[in-house]
């Protein structure tokens, strides 16, 4: 048993694994180096690279990055993301040349205007709201019990206070009709 | 708990359902062009057949439609018969060679006809990246004076041809009136 569950959650992180060379085999691969003497800006550059070619998405594609997308727009994209980079244009200056183009479909992180406020903060609303919800559920929850909890209690009392103990005639029919006497039983069978 | 409270539930479900409803009739693959309304981008590119150099300024005071095609590409071998006939009726077509081979796409004018006023040789894609085109064959319809109007993906046929050819004749209208 114990060693299934090992087999299956080491085999789930080997796909996982796998799955993430991928996405990145394509960024990393050999065309896109920045062999410039400066090494500090060679590796931002490289950085704003990985970051953009993540970040932006294939046109053609549904749900692709360029970076994972072999579509041939993708691969021309990279190209020019890269020559960008190289000419040492900021993030914002290519992601606006990508707009322009392609259009805000192009953004896996769009920009917060009007258009997109729902998106970006419909999430929260709707988890205050959830959390509002719950908070007021579960305090509801807690009166009512306290309540139930503080009338039993009171009837508890009156009845102590109100029943008189039993006298013996009584507890001894009360000890017959609890635990009929064998004896009883025969008779009624006679009968 | 309030009665109407137990309704709750069937009213999210009803939310759900509709907007899964409406999703399946929205094509994912729709998106809109950032060109839309926008001036026809610059470019300075050489003609296919004659390898004379052409600017925008040869797209305006009429309205054109603009092709993107390559022969790489099957669709466009789909619309091409349609472009032909197109072009016979009077429509004014300039085409964009989309990252072809010359002697390919020269063979295949030859071949399947020449729809096009004239292509340029979009070689390697310059002019096909600032208009912002995700593959062949994709068509735009550029105003007298230059802006673009519509853009239309995937082949033109005759079955879709008809709300284009109204918003071309709007277009044409205009042109008329100023």
């Amino acid at each position: 048993m114990c060693s299934i569950k090992s087999v299956l959650t080491s085999s789930a992180l080997l796909v996982l694994f796998v799955f993430s060379l991928s996405a990145q085999a394509i960024v990393d691969g050999h065309e896109y180096q920045f062999n410039s003497d400066d090494a500090l800006q060679n590796a931002s550059r490289a950085e704003l690279f990985r970051q953009l070619a993540e970040e932006l998405r294939c046109p053609k594609c549904q749900n692709q990055n360029l970076s994972d997308s072999n579509a041939m727009i993708a691969g021309d994209l990279r190209r020019e993301l890269y020559s960008q980079v190289q000419d040492g244009k900021n993030s914002e200056q290519i992601v606006d040349f990508m707009v322009n183009r392609y259009g805000e479909f192009v953004l896996y992180r769009p920009a917060l205007n009007n258009k997109t406020l729902a998106l970006w903060y419909g999430p929260f609303v709707l988890l205050a709201l959830a959390g509002i919800i719950f908070v007021s559920v579960i305090l509801a929850r807690k009166s009512k019990n306290k309540s139930t909890a503080v009338t039993a209690e009171a009837i508890d009392k009156n009845t102590e206070q109100t029943v008189d103990p039993l006298s013996a005639d009584e507890e001894t029919r009360l000890d017959e009709l609890l635990n009929p006497a064998p004896s009883n039983k025969t008779e009624k069978e006679d009968l | 708990m309030k009665r109407w409270t137990l309704f709750i539930p069937f009213a999210i479900f009803l939310l759900l359902g509709f907007f899964l409803w409406r999703g399946l009739y929205l094509d994912p693959k729709d998106v809109p062009s950032a060109l839309v309304d926008k001036a026809f981008p610059e470019f300075e590119l050489p003609t296919l057949v004659s390898g004379e150099k052409k600017s925008l300024s040869a797209l305006k005071g009429q309205v054109h439609l603009v092709n993107v095609w390559g022969t790489w590409c099957i669709s466009c071998k789909v619309e091409h018969p349609f472009l032909v006939e197109l072009a016979k009726s009077g429509v004014s077509i300039i085409g964009v060679n989309y990252k072809d081979d010359n002697d390919a796409a020269l063979k295949w004018l030859k071949d399947l006809g020449n729809p096009y006023l004239f292509s340029v040789d979009d070689e390697n894609g310059t002019l096909s990246m600032d208009l912002g085109v995700t593959g062949a064959p994709e068509t735009f319809i550029v105003d007298a004076k230059g802006i673009v109007r519509h853009k239309h993906q995937g082949p033109i046929t005759k079955g879709n041809w008809a709300p284009l050819a109204a918003i071309r004749d709007k277009l044409l209208n205009e042109v008329g009136t100023k």
